[in-house]
Formats: C-alpha cells, structure tokens, sequence
C-alpha cells in the first residue's frame, strides 16, 4: 500500500509498504477514505518528539470503510467509521469510567515503561504518534490495522460526507472537552487562548453549553475571524495587551472560565519532557507556559480553569499563588474521545455543529509532504489538510 | 551483624519496595516464601496489578504453568509434570535457563507458591497472591519471586543491558497477564505479522 513515512526532520514521503494484517481477535483493517494533518503532526515533522524511527507511518485523524475484521470485531465489512486516535481496551477499570485515554491495556507492555517513568503510569496507546505511544502505524496510509474494534470505531450513517464528520476522531471532541471542562454555567464569560482547531471547536462548544460570552485570543488574523463568525469576540495580543484587555472587556472581573488551547499543541511525549526528566534535578526544565501563566492571573477569583493544551514536563514560575489565592479548580487531560463521539456526531447530524469550515485543502495522499510542507509553512492560511487515497486513483 | 527489620518501625509497605534489601530478603523467607532447594538467593522482586477479572478465572489461569508462557516474554515453555510439579525453559542473556520447580503452597482462588528442585540453573522460588479489589475493581495480583542471579553481579549487568532485569521483565509480563485476562489479547503496535516476529512495536 502507499503511505506517508516520517524519515527524519522535514522528511515525510509517501512510501510502498507492507499491508497491514489482523493480528489480534479484535482488530478490524479500514480502508482510509480521509485523514487530516493535526497540528500536533508538525512537530513530529520538526523533529522534536524522541523514539520516532525512520518509516514510521504518520497519522492519527482518519476514517474509512472497514475491509476486514478479525473473529471478535463487531464490525461489518462495508461500514464507514470514524477512528478515535486513543486506542483503548474498552474491558479495563479506567475505560469502565469513560476515561478512554487513560486506558491500562492500549499501549504493548513493553512500551508502558516510558510512561510509567515519565508520569508514574502510562496512558493509552495512539496511532502513529511514536514509539512510545505505541509505535501503531497511524492513518496517513489507504489502508490501517485498527484495534480494539470493537470498541473504537464510530458507525456513520450513508450519506453523510467524510467532512462533515472526520473531526470526530480527534479536534472536535478535544475542543468540546475543553468547554465541559471548564465548567460552564449560563451567562459565563469564556476566554479561549489559542484559535487552532482545538480552541475554535472550544469556543463553538462554549457557546453551546450556554456561554453568554467567549473571548478568543490570538495572533493569526484568519483564525481569530473565524472564531468571530462563531460569535466570539477577539483579542490580537500583537496589537493588545492581552491581561488588560480582558479585565477591561470583563468590567474588571476577569473571565469566569479560562481555556488554554495552546500549550505544546503535542499529544505529549516532547523531546523536552525527556529532557526535562534529566533537568529536574538541576531546576531548569521548563515547559513553555505563558498563555497558562497568563491564563491563571485573568481567570475571575473562584473561576475554573481548561487546559486542553498539552503539557509534557515540568513547569517551572507556574503561578501556584495565584491559583490557590484566588481558589480556582483545574481540569486538564488528554481527551477520552471514544466518550464523547456518539453525542457529537448527533449533534452534527442534527446540524447543531458544523466543523467543514475548518478545511482550508485538500489533497491527495500522494501530495501530502507538500501538505505537511504548506501547513507548516503558513498556518494563518492553512488551517487543515484533508489528504484523501482514492484523489490519487481519481486523477490517474 | 545482619541488618534485620524492626517490627517497631515496620510498615505497610511490601516487602519488595524496603531500602535494605538483605533484611527483606530475610523477612520474606520467614514469613512469605520458602528458599530454593539450593544456592544463595538474595534477590527479591515484587509487583502487583490490578485486573478487573475475577479472583478464581485468574487462579485457574496461572494455576495451570503451561499458560504462563502465553504472557511472559522470556519463558519458552513450561510443562506440567505432575499436579505439583513443572519444568521450564527460560531464555537468558547466553541461552537457555532450565530446572524444575515443586508447588509448596496453595490455597484454591489466594495463593500458589513454588520453589525450584535441585540441579536449578537458576535457583528461584516465589508465590503469586490474588486478593479481591475494593468496590469491586476486579482482582489485585502480586507476584512476588526470590532468586539467584545468574553469574552473580555480571550475570544480572548482562541481563539488564537485554532489558531482562527481572523487575522489568516482571512489570512487563504482569501487564501481559492485565491485557490478555481483561481484553482476551495482547496488544502489539504491530502493522502485521512480518513486523511483529522482528518484534517491532
């Protein structure tokens, strides 16, 4: 099969590889008809997250139709799914909870070491997003072994175009856990920091938990005007200081919840985690942290705090005084997206959330260095990048 | 004198996670698990787990040693000789480990505990306790094994450099035993069976 291999920092090329094959009951292989570069692609593309090896195979939003399913997948050859990136076991303590990313049994046991040093216990396994989550070819690729089947992938109704629902696998349900963790009541003030996927899906999601308002914070011109046409007001911090702006825009209260959507912009595991690891005893890791830094002395006294953004390490001039003065609650986590995927494609099919305005191209799957070349060369522009397998067969 | 551990500042805390690992070794052999037949263990490793499962599914499961290699990467092949008695293969850092080990304890659904016969090439003995969760979490699994490094310090240096130190090798194979109890498979990050027999995860 054709898929995009990482070789090396800014080397990505669309390689002939072996296909994949069911190698567990439970496993299902999907025919990829869509996936997106996330963000968080880029910086396996620059090179920054350790035990990436040469051929990897990149990826981790897609959806298809499945081909083949091992004898314990409840899937039926034919049927279009959406695949989360987490990959959960759906039998353990922690998926019982619905905190599908912090499955026990979705990493191999050899891979959980790192995890269990780094953090004190390894999280779940993700596609194509390195070793140490997993090594599991990602979705970048036309065809992908996806296990755990039986608990993963989510069905799509005919007719219902790719674009309308890919979002489902990664962005979508990260931005609505982001707003239902900061606690929303009616009439709130939210201010979202950062207007990628993640903090436009934030900011849409707020609205509809009953935010009275959201304020966006950016510095792109083109996302913080999308985040406008979703009713947001904005916040350029090149031309405004952002603190001042908010406590003024707030009647000098501060917002009520606060959502950091910029963070690392990783699904964790940075090179400076590792190295952070190393520094700890030294006192110099540190993770850069301002826009949580500034999101903590904004937020209201008593208000809640969101941190979708990622962070790997350890932090250092975190606000800790602040946060405990003013008696503020964090909620944070990488997204259990398995949780949330059944009630936001009702919502998408009932039209209550829209995310193709996101798609700024499209492409074949043969094209995607240029793809990752584009997005990381102009992310005012490019706000997402479908890569599509069968465009190439189409245009031959 | 041996450094010995004081009931009065005992605590809680497994034996397996003290500091001084000598007086461990030797609270562990008067109450907890009997010495090899032979040589001189002095290495205690422990580890526990909790599987969401059933006390008795995991006993029956462990209790016949011929499953055991299913879930731990370094064992080749256990074989029943008897009720009581088993032999295993062990892959090691320079081949193949084998002896034969007796069942010196059990209890149906708690606890099973062996020690190796003589003529061991590695001398070991340990138990496997399996005790209910709280609220109903499943089962809590410890297995706890005391052994004779092989080759002494150098002997464990090489096994550690294969990233088979026993405490390692442990963890990884009692998660083993979580996946394949839990979800009825061992997950592998794998794109197929070529990648996976090269052991790429």
């Amino acid at each position: 099969m054709r898929a995009l291999a990482w070789h090396g920092k800014h080397d990505v090329r669309v390689d002939t590889v072996d296909d994949p094959e069911i190698l567990n009951p439970r496993d299902a292989i999907i025919k990829v008809t869509s996936t997106a570069i996330c963000g968080s692609d880029l910086h396996l593309y620059d090179g920054y997250i350790p035990t990436m090896q040469s051929g990897d195979i990149l990826g981790h939003e897609f959806m298809g139709e499945v081909v083949e399913t091992g004898p314990k997948s409840t899937l039926k050859k034919g049927q279009r799914v959406v695949i989360p990136f987490t990959i959960a076991c759906g039998s353990c303590y922690h998926c019982g909870k619905h905190q599908y990313s912090a499955c026990d049994n979705g990493l191999p046991a050899d891979n959980q070491d790192i995890g269990q040093e780094l953090y004190g216990q390894p999280m779940s396994g993700l596609f194509g997003y390195s070793h140490m989550t997993g090594g599991y070819s990602g979705g970048q690729a036309e065809y992908v072994r996806v296990p755990f089947s039986d608990v993963g992938p989510l069905v799509i109704p005919d007719g219902i175009e790719d674009e309308k629902v890919l979002f489902l696998s990664d962005i979508l349900p990260t931005g609505w856990m982001a707003a239902e963790n900061a606690g929303i009541e009616p009439g709130d003030t939210v201010a979202v920091w950062g207007c990628g996927p993640v903090g436009l899906f934030a900011v849409q999601s707020a609205f509809l938990m009953g935010a009275e308002r959201v304020i966006a914070i950016d510095h792109f011109p083109r996302r913080l005007e999308l985040a406008k046409k979703f009713g947001a007001e904005t916040i350029n911090f090149e031309e405004s200081a952002t603190y001042e702006a908010l406590m003024e825009m707030t009647g000098g209260i501060g917002p009520d919840a606060v959502i950091d959507a910029v963070g690392l912009e990783a699904h964790g595991f940075f090179v400076d985690n590792v190295i952070d690891q190393i520094k700890k005893s030294t006192f110099l890791g540190t993770d850069r942290i301002h826009s949580i830094r500034q999101a903590i002395l904004a937020c209201r006294k008593g208000g809640r705090v969101s941190m979708p953004a990622v962070y790997g390490g350890f932090v250092d001039k975190f606000p800790l005084g602040a946060f405990m003065e003013k008696g503020l609650t964090l909620k944070t986590g990488q997204t259990h997206v398995q949780h949330y995927m059944p009630a936001l494609l009702n919502a998408i099919l009932e039209g209550k959330i829209d995310t193709t305005f996101l798609i700024s191209h499209t492409l074949p799957l043969e094209e995607a260095p240029k793809g990752y070349q584009m997005f990381h060369d102009n992310q005012n522009e490019v706000t997402k990048v479908v890569l599509k397998p069968g465009l190439a067969l189409a245009a031959e | 004198m041996a450094d010995t551990i004081d009931p009065a500042l005992a605590d809680d805390a497994p034996l397996s996670t003290s500091k001084r690992q000598s007086a461990a070794v030797d609270a562990a052999t008067e109450s907890l698990i009997d010495k090899p037949a032979q040589g001189d263990a002095d290495t205690l490793v422990g580890r526990t787990v909790t599987i969401n499962r059933p006390r008795a599914e995991l006993f029956a499961y462990w209790r016949d040693f011929a499953n055991l290699a299913t879930f731990m990467e370094n064992v080749e092949r256990v074989d029943m000789l008897d009720g009581a008695r088993s032999h295993w293969v062990v892959k090691g850092p320079s081949g193949n480990y084998e002896w034969t080990a007796a069942i010196t304890g059990e209890a149906e659904g708690a606890f099973i505990a062996w020690a190796s016969e003589d003529g061991a090439d590695v001398p070991n003995s340990g138990r496997v306790d399996f005790r209910d969760a709280q609220a109903g979490r499943g089962t809590i699994v410890t297995a706890t094994i005391l052994y004779d490094p092989p080759a002494g310090s150098i002997g464990r240096l090489i096994a550690k450099m294969f990233q088979r130190e026993p405490a390692i090798q442990a963890r990884r194979d009692l998660r083993r035993f979580k996946q394949l109890m839990e979800t009825g498979e061992i997950a592998t990050g794998a794109r197929n069976r070529a990648l996976q027999e090269e052991g790429k995860n």
